[in-house]
């Protein structure tokens, strides 16, 4: 059991919703573990639920907090993470 | 016994065909009887939720865009949404049934995302289309929709959102009846581009019953009920014209006599201009919102560059009148924060932005000015929301201080139309915004569809704006072109060419019947209907009396 969290800047240009939330969403949806996140302090939602995430409102810029627990909880946090940072509205995915 | 039903012309042509009604969505479930099998109700909310998912990720492989296809992605993952799910099943173990489980954690997500505002918060409104169409499933309910044929049939709804036309089949669909929406709307622009006649704010379309035969005449603004024989002849007689027109209308804008009027084409991006650059004369429009909305801080100078390239090249050596940003508390940018405000409309947009921002005009203007550099278009730029001559004056001085050496403005505030001879000494050009102009000068909101009579061009008051703009135009020895929906009316194409408008820009499915009707009238036809336009003493009357003098069949 390990508690895992981190800390990352939010990469697309129009912030974490439309392409980039829904990209988020579906690779949170195949991890091992529910990955949570939040910002600015407030409540962490589960990755997996785009509604969730647009409700977050983070824009480019913005720090988004990841935490996960359990087996592979490094993975997948460092998965989303480096998902984040990207401009996904440029990817090509 | 034939019916006619009155509404606004919106897109021009006459069609005759059976009616297809789209569903309207349940929206009152009533009070929520208390459910005893909690497991069977959430076994079903799951099951219509499944169904809903699968169908929109059935439809985004289908869709004919890839930005329709993204929307209608996300929208299937919204339905199958986890947390949505868990709000569901929780409100059902309390006791509520299936369809208000579903609607309340819809709505519940729907105020969280207007919270956010924005891009999020206009996708807010999506939520209502999921959860309608959840709920209809649930209640086997016909579920609200566009109709499913594949013979042709005329579209009659309340209003169509643009995620409803985005699955308009042009090769099924003969026309657009709403019964909101105005001459500008969302229903009106769809009908131009596939260039099908439209008639909208038809307050009695509700009447209209699915399967029944109507004629559509989108060039009167009316709707023809159980039409008699005569009229389907003239249906016949005027379809067969338009259909001639569009196939012959080739070539530059004039008149019988030759009386040249370039005829240009309005865009919003590089892919529309090439579009347009088939059969057009240039773009006398070209929009550059679209590098503006939707993102969190300013185009860079280079990225507006080759945006602006793109466009530009599309044209070859041909003239491209930009338009610089027109954003306002209506069109909102996240960078530029201009705060609420009561009226819209007579706030803070277009040119006025700079009193804000100088420098987000002064980069757009060198980013115009090297891109105009680096092509071989003529390249005009035009400053929209314009009031006063010294504003129009300073705007010029700062694009020839660019090297921008054909610089105008866009004449939509009637202030600025009263005093056109003086404006027309500070400009190189006009260009007159007709829907603008007439929201401006009757007070009449645009967007309220139950207004649309008062916003119409053939009012009086428009006329005679324009006359005004173009006497000062050629006082000041200036061309004046009009880049509004009006000049896509067959007709009053041939009034505003006889008030002196030298050129005509529209949405390019406009051009090739205003071509037809130029060719088939002389200068002075068109300079006689600008006067019976001119003395009429309503817009019914000047567009009656203009329809019974013109050599088309048309009127």
């Amino acid at each position: 059991m390990s508690d895992v969290s981190r800390t990352v800047v939010v990469g697309s240009r129009v912030g974490l919703h439309s392409r980039p939330a829904k990209l988020v969403a579906q690779e949170a949806a195949k991890l091992p573990v529910v990955v949570k996140i939040s910002k600015d302090n407030g409540t962490a939602v589960d990755a997996r639920s785009l509604l969730s995430m647009l409700a977050l409102g983070a824009k480019k810029g913005d720090q988004v907090t990841l935490t996960a627990d359990g087996d592979g909880a490094d993975g997948a946090v460092d998965a989303l993470a480096t998902l984040i940072e990207q401009d996904l509205d440029e990817a090509d995915v | 016994m034939s019916e006619e039903l009155s509404g606004v012309a919106a897109a021009p042509g006459v069609v005759a065909g059976p009616v297809r009604r789209v569903v309207e969505p349940v929206t009152d479930l009533g009070p929520p009887t208390r459910v005893e099998d909690a497991k069977a109700e959430a076994e079903t909310a799951r099951a219509a939720l499944a169904d809903v998912q699968m169908l929109f990720e059935k439809r985004a492989t289908g869709a004919n865009s890839q930005e329709v296809a993204d929307i209608l992605s996300a929208q299937a993952m919204m339905a199958g949404d986890p947390v949505l799910w868990d709000n569901i099943s929780g409100a059902i173990d309390e006791g509520l049934p299936a369809p208000h489980a579903v609607a309340r954690a819809f709505a519940s997500f729907k105020t969280a995302l207007e919270q956010v505002g924005g891009y999020v918060g206009d996708r807010a409104g999506d939520l209502d289309a999921i959860s309608a169409r959840v709920v209809a499933v649930l209640l086997g309910a016909p579920v609200a929709d566009l109709p499913v044929s594949s013979e042709p049939y005329v579209l009659v709804a309340r209003d169509l959102a643009p995620a409803d036309t985005a699955q308009l089949n042009p090769a099924v669909v003969l026309a657009l009846v709403t019964r909101e929406g105005g001459p500008t709307s969302h229903t009106a622009i769809i009908a131009r581009s596939f260039g099908i006649p439209a008639v909208v704010a038809c307050s009695r379309a509700e009447e209209i019953s699915d399967g029944e035969s109507v004629v559509v005449d989108g060039d009167r603004g009316i709707v023809v009920r159980s039409p008699d024989d005569a009229h389907l002849a003239e249906v016949e007689r005027r379809a067969e014209w338009l259909t001639r027109a569009r196939r012959e209308s080739h070539g530059p804008g004039r008149t019988s006599d030759s009386h040249g009027v370039p005829l240009l084409a309005n865009v919003g991006n590089a892919a529309e201009a090439e579009a347009a650059a088939k059969d057009s004369e240039g773009i006398g429009l070209f929009r550059t919102e679209f590098l503006f909305l939707d993102r969190s801080e300013e185009p860079s100078i280079n990225e507006q560059v080759e945006a602006y390239v793109s466009v530009f090249n599309a044209l070859g050596e041909r003239k491209v009148v930009l338009r610089t940003l027109d954003a306002g508390a209506d069109k909102p940018l996240k960078w530029l924060d201009l705060g609420g405000e009561m009226n819209p409309a007579l706030g803070v947009r277009g040119l006025r932005t700079a009193r804000v921002r100088p420098d987000v005009l002064e980069h757009q203007l060198i980013a115009v000015a090297r891109a105009a550099k680096a092509t071989a278009a003529k390249v005009w730029v035009m400053a929209p929301m314009v009031s006063t001559a010294a504003e129009a004056a300073e705007f010029v001085g700062l694009a020839h201080d660019q090297g921008l050496t054909r610089a105008g403005v866009m004449v939509e505030v009637p202030a600025l139309a009263l005093c056109a001879g003086d404006v027309a000494r500070v400009v190189d050009f006009f260009s007159i915004g007709t829907n603008d102009l007439s929201q401006y000068v009757s007070a009449s909101d645009r967007t309220i569809g139950a207004l649309s009579d008062l916003l119409d061009h053939w009012q009086p008051a428009v006329v005679r704006l324009i006359r005004e703009v173009a006497k000062g135009a050629r006082v000041g020895g200036i061309p004046v072109g009009v880049c509004g929906e009006s000049a896509s009316d067959p007709l009053f194409a041939l009034v505003l060419v006889g008030l002196g408008i030298s050129t005509l820009s529209m949405a390019p499915a406009g051009l090739p019947l205003v071509r037809a009707s130029l060719r088939a009238h002389s200068f002075e036809d068109c300079k006689r209907m600008a006067k019976l336009a001119l003395t009429a003493s309503d817009a019914v009357e000047a567009r009656a009396s203009v329809a019974e003098s013109v050599h088309i069949p048309i009127g």
